[in-house]
């Protein structure tokens, strides 16, 4: 029961508390570069999490028949196979799309992300967490690319996934859509989550400090009322 | 003049940090010092000109007459991350100072995207073996100007009172952006 627990948190602890965009800042490359619709961010997220989902399962496997000294490279090896299999997919079944986030797709060899789990997670653990890691992080991946995504075409253009949601009379901000725009959008994000998360964490700090006042003063009336 | 316009192009109109955001790791990473940040310019550059040669070599006398342009990803890896080895160990060698200078940025930039990035950006628009050089020293220019002036802000942003959320990869980003709005006024001049 205790290992079913915290399986699903290895899970979930990608999608806010370590996700890796807004917590841990990696993979900033593409976050920053495809970002330009919801649309684009979604496909990258989803390629980044195939790429990282079948890496994981692959090195978790032989992460005992892969010497130390070279890991990283045989690491690297595995990761770039798996891109080039939804790189070759993508040209095939989507080429709009995979027009639109071009060198992209290969440059998610060198996410650091994926990379990064390989390294600190998916060669230390079984495969069914490694697996389960890896599919948090990628969904943690796909929210922080959504929301960004989502922002800047809604400033940018006025829609989301191409529906107009702003109203007509809405200026579009052009600096939105340019690469400005994501250096901007991301920053301010990072910020307001910071913030948020400090709060939170101060208020969770606020109600444990209370509770255990309110047990202190339980347990110095106790002596009391006995006498 | 054709080769003057694409070093240009690479090192400012087209940015590859600021406009492609190849490279953003060690922009954001090393930027805090102004010496550390352009030595970190200068080994990048320096491998993105050897790379940008041996890559095309690589691509056009070995995978193309072999129809084996679905390897140029893993290849191309492969290559660069030999290559970063072999030269930490020359450097070495050959140059105490330098490796010094420039060590402990060279295995970060194995994984720095503007590598493999470039090496895919030669393929991508079919350069010819000079131009692809000019491409590589261009881009690394350009690097090496954007994490230096990176670097520059930081230094007197130390001083700056920034909100505590807001502290560190936020308020960077929001000053690369800015960064990025400035060379945006290049964007005229070819």
């Amino acid at each position: 029961m205790a290992n079913k627990v915290t399986a699903a948190k290895e899970f979930i602890k990608g999608l806010w508390d370590q996700n890796p965009v807004f917590k841990q800042v990696l993979g900033m490359c593409p976050v920053l570069a495809v970002t330009v619709s919801a649309e684009n961010g979604i496909a990258m997220a989803l390629a980044t999490t195939f790429v990282l989902v079948f890496s994981s399962f692959v090195v978790s496997i032989i992460k005992n028949w892969i010497p130390s000294q070279v890991r990283i490279a045989a690491y690297i090896l595995i990761i770039a196979t798996f891109v080039t299999i939804v790189d070759l997919v993508m040209k095939a079944q989507f080429p709009a799309l995979s027009k639109a986030l071009g060198p992209f797709i290969p440059l998610i060899i060198v996410n650091c992300l994926i990379l990064g789990r390989q390294e600190a997670f998916a060669s230390k653990n079984s495969v069914g967490r490694a697996v389960l890691d890896a599919l948090g992080m990628g969904t943690g991946f796909l929210i922080a690319l959504f929301l960004l995504g989502a922002t800047r075409e809604l400033f940018g253009t006025g829609m989301i996934l191409g529906f107009q949601i702003m109203p007509e009379v809405y200026e579009p901000w052009l600096i939105m859509i340019l690469p400005a725009g994501a250096f901007l959008t991301l920053g301010l994000m990072m910020g307001f989550f910071n913030s948020y998360s400090e709060k939170k964490k101060a208020e969770e700090r606020n109600t444990i400090v209370e509770k255990y006042r309110q047990a202190k003063r339980q347990a110095e009336t106790k002596p009391l009322e006995a006498n | 003049m054709e080769l003057l316009l694409i070093f240009l192009s690479a090192a400012i109109v087209n940015n590859f940090v600021l406009s492609y955001f190849l490279g953003i790791c060690p922009f954001i990473g090393v930027s805090n010092k102004i010496s550390s940040a352009f030595s970190m310019g200068l080994a990048a550059t320096f491998v993105m000109s050897i790379t940008s040669i041996v890559t095309w070599l690589i691509y056009h006398l070995i995978l193309v007459p072999n129809n084996l342009e679905f390897l140029q990803y893993v290849s191309f890896i492969l290559v660069i991350a030999s290559l970063v080895q072999f030269v930490e160990m020359f450097i070495k060698k050959v140059s105490q100072p330098l490796y010094r200078a420039l060590g402990i940025f060279l295995p970060l930039i194995t994984t720095n995207c503007a590598i493999l990035g470039l090496a895919l950006f030669i393929v991508l628009k079919e350069y010819t073996f000079i131009e692809g050089i000019v491409f590589g020293l261009g881009a690394g220019a350009g690097f090496t100007l954007a994490i230096t002036l990176m670097a520059g802000i930081r230094e007197e942003l130390d001083l700056a009172d920034v909100p505590k959320p807001f502290q560190g990869a936020p308020i960077t980003l929001v000053v690369a952006g800015i960064l990025a709005m400035a060379f945006m006024g290049f964007a005229g001049l070819i």
